[in-house]
């Protein structure tokens, strides 16, 4: 590869915020039209990094050359004037625009936007053909779904002329046919020559599609390997610093007797919209149900109602008693006093208070345990802490200080401390929904071993995810809901993600 | 209600929708840019003190209106100073700025003139006349006939005293205000810089990420903001009545703000909701004691129609109003 300079080298760059180091002294080369991957658990500085690369931040020292010279990159625009398109986690679009305003933004022709926008749609329309991003130009984005979002998001970068694409942690959000399609993008634009910077945790994605990749362990670059001469565990333990095991292992189930039973479960949500559509299904002690489907498919509602977090139709019963569904007794603190416990999806939003300190946080759902009453009248916050404490240092959440606002974790330990709460319970039943989503490979390692010990006790569990690999390695059994319908149980020995994917798509097994 | 009272209602209709349209106009652009204002009544009623002092001193009109803009213009710049720079948090900017003014005025009147808290009464080139179109029947018309205005209008036809009394005869600044609609709705909905207004109330991240000052954005919006309330604020000293009192703007500034969530925060819609008040105050003004069927509703009841309505407005009767999402929140910059 002698004669052509990299697309991107960075020399030397550091940064600290405060007394933490979140880059120490990396250099990356990346050749242009390759996919260079960087992977590191969260709080790794793989964002830190971006972000000195697309302006927003300053390096404390370092270079940055782009395609062999020197660049300065003090804020966003000198980024965009270098070639270098970024698409953010979370999205950066105004919602109530139309795909073409949101695409012209900021990088329009003149005071008026009449030509602008003419010009743009035009340019969309060789784009679409060029690298088979189609989108409707004129719909507006919070009427098109995440996956077209992304792809307006890569359409703004490319109409910025960008040779370089960043993206970060790009199918977070996405379902696994809509990343498939993200990465079949990508192989596109690789080659018609662009260079692209994947960064993710997800080894599956790395391994997949990248050719050069570079593993980040606490501000460091550990290692740059050629992927084809690498695999995913070798990866995993140089973003850990020490041995993973990537499959969840566990015994066969020895089911007992059934301890949550739902018949004909049905949910409409505010809008008056039907997205439970009679559900039936049995967990028994010991056993984990694991609910595959695409996000949207009523598997959210399923776990609100049987949570108590909102009103449903229908027959549930715990433990051979009849659930409440709607009005008195139906809120999630009698649910728990019933021996329910539950992890929800989103941990930011339902399952902490992210302004409230870590040991307020272990209280939720719990105010009335008589562990944690000094009397009749005040609570004995004391014991609450030193309680908290202990489920922190069990479940290895760092920092172990009851103190810290729920914000200040990282995203593994948030979850750490919202499972912490729910299993130390010993609940009868365990519902717990994407208990992953967004959290470092050390983390889930740790929550799967977790769950698994706690269906070995004799609990029964409910699995709601999105994750094919988790549903496939936690499950003892697979239950795939699509369109607020169950299609289907299967063994996870005797099915493989095809026949799963075809399930969650709504192809009846039958028909296969 | 013959047609010439109809006629004559409208009228002063158009007179008081004025300074509710021009403030309202100020807060849209403020808060399509994602900073609220609820200081619009303080803007108003330092420019409002500052354009009525400066005319009386000066005789000339057209410097109280730049002296009003400009007072208007520093209490905006304060706000911005606070909201954007300082990212401080909005509402409570906005009722500083409320009480700044409304003691800063009265104080500095009673320092000048020793009026009890109000300036000279204007007359002459201190105020603003009103604007006689062609072909109208005005003042000039009643001198050289020898017979007042209203009865050469009355013995008109139709179409000439709508002309003449409603359309022709207002002060320059009610045409300014009425131009401003369009003018407002073409810069948001057709220019770069209505594009980018627009988003930075939604999405600063947006804009910031594509290499625009997110910063420099809402400044101009709230320098535009402080500039309509000043013609606003002057409009009321100079035009609509001959001098500066004590808290005239009479909650004006909170009208608008109604009248803005009314609108959902467009400029077309903007106008009818303050045409809606401004009809009400029109009412109240001319029938102080309505007899509805044996039963008089009392003056007050009148008075207190158009807060009544906005009462209504902020309630939430008129159907979901979404404010620009980024609205009343700083912009910090995140990794």
């Amino acid at each position: 590869m002698t004669g052509t300079s990299p697309a991107i080298e960075l020399r030397g760059i550091s940064k600290a915020f405060g007394p933490v180091q979140a880059n120490k002294d990396i250099s990356i080369r990346v050749m242009p039209g390759t996919i260079h991957g960087i992977i590191g658990e969260n709080g790794a500085g793989k964002s830190t990094l971006m972000s000195i690369l697309y302006g927003f931040y300053k390096a404390d020292a370092g270079e940055i050359f782009i395609n062999g010279k020197r660049t300065e990159i003090p804020d966003s625009q000198a980024a965009i004037a270098a070639g270098i398109g970024m698409v953010f986690q979370h999205f950066k679009l105004v919602e109530n625009f139309t795909v073409l305003e949101n695409v012209v933004l900021g990088a329009e022709d003149g005071r008026l936007l009449r030509p602008s926008l003419a010009k743009a749609r035009k340019i969309l329309g060789e784009l679409a053909v060029e690298y088979e991003l189609n989108v409707d130009p004129d719909s507006r984005i919070d009427r098109i779904g995440v996956g077209m979002q992304q792809r307006v998001e890569i359409l703004k970068a490319l109409y910025r002329q960008a040779d370089i694409l960043i993206l970060d942690e790009p199918t977070g959000v996405l379902t696994p046919a809509e990343a498939d399609q993200l990465f079949r993008i990508l192989d596109r634009l690789r080659a018609e020559g662009k260079t692209i910077i994947l960064i993710t945790h997800k080894l599956r994605e790395i391994m997949e599609i990248t050719d050069t990749v570079s593993v980040m362990r606490r501000g460091e670059m550990t290692a740059t390997v050629r992927t084809a001469g690498t695999g995913p565990d070798e990866l995993a333990e140089l973003m850990v610093g020490r041995k993973v095991l990537l499959r969840v292992d566990k015994a066969p189930a020895s089911p007992g007797k059934t301890v949550l039973e739902v018949q004909n479960l049905r949910v409409r949500d505010q809008q008056g919209v039907e997205r439970v559509k009679g559900i039936d299904l049995t967990v028994r002690a010991g056993e984990i149900l694991g609910v595959a489907g695409v996000a949207g498919n009523g598997q959210s509602e399923l776990l609100e109602v049987l949570g108590g977090m909102r009103p449903g139709a229908g027959t549930v019963m715990l433990n051979g008693v009849p659930l409440a569904l709607e009005g008195r007794g139906s809120d999630g603190q009698s649910r728990r006093a019933a021996g329910l416990a539950h992890v929800p999806e989103d941990r930011q939003r339902e399952g902490l208070i992210m302004e409230f300190h870590a040991w307020e946080n272990v209280a939720f759902g719990y105010h009335h345990d008589p562990a944690y009453q000094r009397n009749a009248m005040l609570m004995d916050n004391a014991a609450l802490r030193r309680d908290t404490q202990a489920k922190m240092e069990k479940f290895d959440v760092r920092p172990p200080d009851p103190w810290l606002t729920a914000r200040n974790f990282s995203g593994g330990n948030q979850q750490k401390i919202v499972v912490a709460r729910e299993i130390e319970r010993n609940p009868d039943l365990l519902l717990v929904g994407q208990p992953t989503r967004g959290v470092d490979i050390g983390a889930i390692e740790f929550i799967h071993r977790q769950i698994v010990a706690l269906r070995d006790q004799g609990a029964a569990i409910l699995l709601v995810s999105v994750e094919l690999d988790e549903i496939l390695s936690l499950s003892d059994r697979i239950a795939v809901i699509f369109d607020g319908r169950m299609m289907g149980e299967r063994l996870p020995a005797q099915t493989d993600e095809t026949e799963l994917g075809l399930l969650m798509a709504g192809v009846s097994g039958k028909a296969a | 209600m013959d047609f010439l009272t109809l006629i004559q209602v409208f009228d002063s209709t158009v007179r008081l929708s004025t300074p509710l349209l021009l403030a309202c106009l100020a807060g849209l652009f403020s808060e399509r840019a994602g900073i609220f204002d609820i200081g619009l009544e303080g803007k108003m009623l330092m420019a409002a003190f500052f354009s009525a002092a400066i005319a009386s001193v000066t005789g000339s009109v057209w410097l109280g209106l730049l002296a009003g803009i400009a007072a208007s213009m520093v209490l905006a710049g304060l706000h911005g100073l606070a909201s954007i720079t300082f990212r401080g948090n909005q509402l409570i900017s906005g009722v500083a700025i409320n009480f700044l003014a409304a003691g800063m005025t009265v104080l500095i009147a009673q320092d000048w003139f020793r009026q009890g808290g109000r300036t000279p009464s204007l007359i002459g080139g201190g105020r603003f006349g009103g604007l006689e179109f062609p072909g109208a029947i005005g003042p000039a018309d009643a001198e050289a006939t020898g017979r007042p205005v209203s009865e050469l209008i009355a013995g008109t036809n139709p179409l000439h005293q709508v002309y003449s009394d409603l359309i022709s005869g207002h002060s320059i600044l009610v045409y300014v205000a009425f131009l401003a609609v369009p003018a407002t709705w073409w810069v948001l909905f057709r220019t770069r810089f209505g594009l980018r207004l627009r988003a930075v109330g939604e999405n600063p991240a947006a804009v910031d990420t594509s290499g625009v000052s997110v910063v420099g954005l809402r400044y101009a919006a709230v320098a535009i903001c402080g500039l309509l309330c000043g013609i606003a604020g002057a409009y009321l000293a100079t035009a609509l009545q001959a001098g500066f009192v004590k808290d005239m703007t009479a909650g004006r500034g909170f009208i608008a703000l109604a009248a803005l969530i009314f609108a959902k925060w467009r400029p077309w819609q903007a106008m009818w909701a303050c045409l809606l008040f401004g009809f009400l105050q029109a009412i109240a003004l001319r029938y102080q004691n309505i007899d509805v069927g044996g039963v008089v509703i009392p003056v007050q009841v009148m008075d207190a129609l158009p807060y009544i309505l906005t009462v209504v407005i902020l309630a939430g009767f008129v159907g979901k109003a979404i404010p620009p999402r980024a609205g009343g929140e700083p912009y910090v910059k995140e990794r």
